[in-house]
């Protein structure tokens, strides 16, 4: 099953050392390379801050746009990794391992329906 | 082959027996081969319906469960090929098809195995609502009926149907696997799992007749489990359901405290396997609420022996159970077992200090009146033993009880 793993944590990049950045940096990249390792890493990415966010929607019929991102919470998502394992307790297994829970963060772990190869859906489970 | 015809009748105590006994386990092996607990539980459903048509005619067959599993793993097979030829859109698990095919063609209905340990797990998930987990482990493990388990956790079968039907899709929708976690994930999971079969086996002695059958599968449950996970408080917990089931069931309104049962009514036969079962359970460190709650029982349960109750070693064990589960039950327990070592003073010192929450809880009310009749304040106990009788009668609050105190049986 593919499984998308959503890494939320609060954003203090702005507030950190060049040092603690680094670090984290470090976390991110040993962590990415160990699932690349185990063959189930299938894409990540991490996002801007939310300060960068662009949010639109539609109100009566008019389009918004507005900066800022869709919930103003204190933790934001920070990034995605998409991996393909078989169940549940796998992807736990791979998400406890997720650098943003020492940074305050939360990862939730969320099953695909569908995914596109090469322009057309396909089911993922 | 098969026998001769049988009557309707005959058919149908046949299938209620099988109900209780065979389903949940062809549900947990079809369930594990399509990872789908609700295409299953309909699979053997149509199964039971069909044999309830086809063994009147042909008599019951000498594997009836082979038989059933057969059935039901035909309709689940033709299910999975005509969802995935149904559409060519996206459909999640589509492309599973061919793999639960292949797991169903595997399936052996002359040698079925038991896959209710690996259903257990699925249904104690951390990724399970904790509420739901009992009541879905009821239906899934063990073949209860929606409408007892409605009836046990006091809420309308409807809603219960809900809850279920909501916890199988994200059992199927989560990925949630139907099997005994390996690694370190096993220690962490076996707490809820334990947790889980002891509120079936609680549950099983408040539903009557119903229960009965139910109270052997959670006991049988509970000791496979123990020779699966080897840990101190799985033996704990399978000495402790062992007890449970060698008394007779509990009937509302009428609750007798285990010193004062007579122990003509109890098995002790299975009294004698659970004291076993409690020896098995060698905690490396304290011993923890199952343990203490089993051996509560082995001490009340050696009076068939010696025919005392000891109650000093009660008195122990009830303070160390408080100290690692401190639930208004265990402490109008110790309340009761203090009023008996040290004098009904102590004992009601003990129920004031637990305050207000106690006042709603039959126990307390019931531990109160027979303190302070002891205490020679005849007044005053009346009135306790009239809230407690009054609070007895409620079957939610019977149930109530019933989940909480087994382990000593209702007030004293």
């Amino acid at each position: 099953m593919r499984y998308t793993l959503l890494l939320h944590y609060p954003e203090m990049a702005d507030a950190l050392e060049e040092a603690a950045l680094a670090a984290g940096r470090e976390a991110m990249g040993s962590w990415i390379a160990t699932l690349h390792q185990a063959q189930v890493l299938l894409s990540a990415e991490v996002l801007q801050p939310s300060d960068c966010t662009t949010t639109l929607r539609q109100v009566d019929g008019t389009l918004q746009v507005q900066d800022g991102p869709f919930a103003d919470t204190k933790d934001q998502l920070g990034g995605t990794v998409v991996i393909d394992v078989p169940d549940l307790d796998a992807a736990i297994g791979w998400a406890r391992q997720a650098p943003p829970l020492d940074w305050w963060g939360a990862v939730e772990v969320r099953p695909g329906a569908t995914h596109v190869v090469a322009g057309t859906w396909q089911p993922s489970a | 082959m098969a026998r001769p015809a049988a009557g309707t009748g005959e058919v149908r105590d046949r299938l209620d027996g099988l109900a209780r006994t065979a389903r949940p386990r062809l549900v947990a092996v079809l369930a594990r081969a399509s990872g789908d607990v609700a295409a299953a539980e309909d699979a053997v459903a149509d199964a039971v319906d069909r044999a309830l048509r086809t063994w009147t005619d042909t008599g019951v067959p000498t594997n009836p469960e082979g038989w059933l599993l057969t059935v039901a793993r035909n309709r689940l097979r033709d299910r999975w090929r005509s969802a995935a030829h149904r559409t060519r859109a996206p459909l999640p698990f589509a492309d599973r098809t061919p793999a639960v095919e292949a797991a169903l063609d595997d399936l052996d209905p002359d040698a079925m195995g038991d896959d209710r340990l690996a259903m257990l797990f699925a249904c104690a998930h951390p990724a399970i609502d904790p509420t739901v987990r009992v009541p879905l482990m009821l239906q899934v493990v063990l073949g209860l009926e929606v409408i007892p388990i409605a009836r046990a956790f006091a809420v309308p079968a409807p809603t219960m149907g809900k809850r279920l039907q909501r916890a199988k899709h994200r059992i199927r929708g989560a990925g949630i696997p139907l099997a005994i976690p390996d690694g370190p994930n096993l220690p962490e999971r076996v707490p809820a799992v334990l947790e889980a079969v002891y509120g079936a086996a609680a549950i099983a002695r408040t539903l009557g007749a119903d229960g009965d059958g139910l109270a052997v599968e959670a006991a049988d449950l509970a000791v496979g489990l123990a020779g699966t996970v080897h840990q101190a408080e799985a033996w704990g917990l399978a000495a402790l359901t062992t007890f449970l089931r060698a008394r007779p069931p509990l009937r509302a309104g009428h609750l007798v405290p285990l010193d004062r049962q007579h122990p003509g009514s109890w098995d002790t036969r299975l009294m004698d396997e659970a004291d076993l079962l409690l020896r098995r359970a060698m905690p490396a460190g304290p011993p923890g609420r199952f343990q203490l709650e089993a051996a509560i029982q082995a001490v009340h349960a050696d009076r068939r022996r010696t025919g005392t109750t000891d109650w000093a070693a009660l008195h122990d064990l009830h303070r160390a159970l408080v100290v690692v589960a401190p639930t208004l039950g265990a402490r109008v327990a110790l309340a009761a077992v203090t009023g008996e070592v040290e004098g009904p003073a102590a004992g009601l010192a003990m129920l004031d200090d637990i305050g207000k929450d106690g006042a709603a809880f039959q126990p307390w009310q019931a531990v109160r009146a027979d303190l302070l009749a002891r205490a020679g304040q005849p007044e005053e106990g009346a009135l306790a033993a009239q809230e407690a009788r009054r609070l007895a009668a409620d079957p939610a609050v019977a149930t109530f009880l019933a989940r909480r105190l087994v382990d000593r049986e209702g007030p004293r």
